[in-house]
């Protein structure tokens, strides 16, 4: 009985970590650092999974992907949100850094700690042009074409970029 | 008559290699939109901390989420009309953080309290959130006044959100250590994405104060028609302090991040008296502004039209 459960879980978790994101698909899930845990509850399997930002609107598609691909597999799950604790990019893999970059999206550096601070002069980061490897990037926006990214433009090969911002 | 059976009338819609829409009408997993509903707290543990109590903690609730609803409806308006792309994209993000949070909100306190959510018709399918969101009308509503008011210029807007942003960002960093779980949560996401809107603004604010005379003639004008309203932020309603944080306790750590962006700028603390209530009744109370009802008639009008409505 307990190898079995130990079996389940094991084959749930693997068949979970192979989702990928519908925003960006060259990472995994569980290389975004949104699914956070396969549980038995009682004999149910429970996936719980993080937004990244409140207003992230593709909570249901993840869900739904979740449902299909490990029903697919022959595994019957429910989806639970978990909002605490809150997402960070902190918990991007480096595997999932390494597909962001080999995709042409800048990975992010690490996350803001301690107290909030106001900074009216744009946001110091180490960029590195995903194209070219220039370290010459300008930042064009703070927000881009999802929630979790800024707009750059490589300054060397002229390349706009996106860049998932430290959240 | 036309023949309703009859197939032929759009041979598009039945061969499989016609359209290229085709593809848009399966799988409908892969779309962020148009699936069906889901709970945005599914899972959460929504149990009421105890001694606290459930109508006050929805009211509490009700209060940040429609400021965030309706300032996130406000922001909407500039989509396609913003100065340029990267603006339109800044502020409809802005929007989606803060819808985001209202969702969150209204979800909880609906949870907290159901007695709080309009009945609507036997068997409908409107989630409760939605029914709060759509199917109250302006006297229900608990938001301040600051953020229902038009955008007026983009000065102002930015203004706006520079004044906003930084009252919800000290009032959330207080309440990521609230005694509700959920509140707590929302909020401690909610400070990372407001960091993010008050350097926006602040950036903004810096940048037209020091471009041009005309840049900065509206930033003053519009920053003084933002002030009139900035007090009411400060002020208790008697559910705040009972069950969340004394606004009037934010005021002066609010006023000091403001001092700093008006001190890079060069600009002086607008002279403006608060836009009085009505019998010391304001927008906490449920008394605003002709421009919420004109707002909700906008936001609501295909979810009123249309109750038993699936999205």
């Amino acid at each position: 009985m307990v190898s079995t459960v130990v079996n389940v879980l094991e084959k749930a978790r693997s068949v979970a970590a192979t989702v990928t994101d519908p925003e960006l698909p060259m990472l995994t899930l569980a290389d975004l650092g949104v699914l956070r845990d396969v549980v038995l509850d009682d004999g149910q399997l429970v996936v719980s999974i993080t937004p990244t930002y409140s207003g992230c609107p593709a909570m249901a598609t993840m869900r739904d992907d979740l449902v299909r691909v490990l029903g697919e597999a022959g595994l019957s799950a429910t989806v639970r949100i978990s909002l605490a604790p809150a997402w960070t990019t902190d918990w991007i893999t480096d595997t999932g850094r390494a597909a962001l970059a080999e995709h042409g999206i800048s990975p992010p550096g690490p996350a803001p700690q301690g107290p909030v601070t106001l900074s009216l002069l744009p946001t110091r980061r180490s960029v590195t042009c995903p194209r070219c490897a220039s370290a010459d990037a300008a930042l064009t926006s703070e927000f881009g074409s999802t929630a979790c990214k800024a707009m750059y433009q490589c300054r060397s090969c002229l390349e706009p970029f996106d860049h998932v911002k430290e959240i | 008559m036309a023949d309703m059976t009859n197939k032929d009338a759009n041979p598009v819609a039945h061969d499989d290699h016609e359209s290229v829409y085709d593809g848009l009408l399966v799988n409908d997993a892969h779309w962020a939109f148009g699936t069906d509903f889901e709970d945005p707290l599914a899972g959460v543990d929504t149990t009421i901390p105890e001694g606290m109590d459930a109508h006050d903690l929805a009211t509490y609730c009700l209060m940040l989420g429609d400021d965030a609803l309706v300032l996130s409806q406000r922001l909407s308006e500039w989509c396609s009309r913003a100065p340029d792309l990267e603006d339109d994209i800044a502020l409809s993000n802005i929007a989606l953080d803060l819808l985001g949070q209202a969702r969150l909100l209204l979800a909880r306190a609906a949870a907290a309290d159901p007695s709080v959510v309009p009945v609507l018709p036997e068997g409908s399918p409107v989630p409760p959130e939605d029914a709060l969101a759509y199917f109250r009308g302006d006297q229900e509503f608990r938001n301040v006044r600051l953020v229902e008011v038009p955008n007026g210029d983009f000065a102002e807007t930015i203004a706006r959100v520079l004044v906003f942003s930084t009252y919800r960002l000290a009032l959330f960093e207080r309440l990521a250590g609230h005694a509700d779980a959920v509140l707590a949560a929302v909020a401690a996401k909610g400070v990372k994405e407001l960091t993010y809107h008050r350097d926006y603004a602040g950036r903004w604010f810096l940048t037209l104060a020091q471009g041009t005379e005309e840049s900065r003639r509206r930033l003053e004008h519009g920053l003084g028609r933002v002030w009139a309203l900035k007090s009411e932020l400060f002020e208790a309603h008697e559910v705040e302090p009972r069950v969340g944080i004394d606004p009037a306790t934010l005021s002066a750590e609010v006023d000091v991040i403001l001092e700093q962006v008006f001190a890079m700028s060069d600009v002086t603390r607008p002279d403006v008296l608060p836009m009085a209530g009505v019998r010391h009744r304001k927008g906490r109370d449920g008394l605003h502004t002709e421009a919420l009802s004109k707002l909700l008639a906008e936001l609501q009008v295909v979810a009123r039209a249309h109750p038993m409505g699936q999205w």
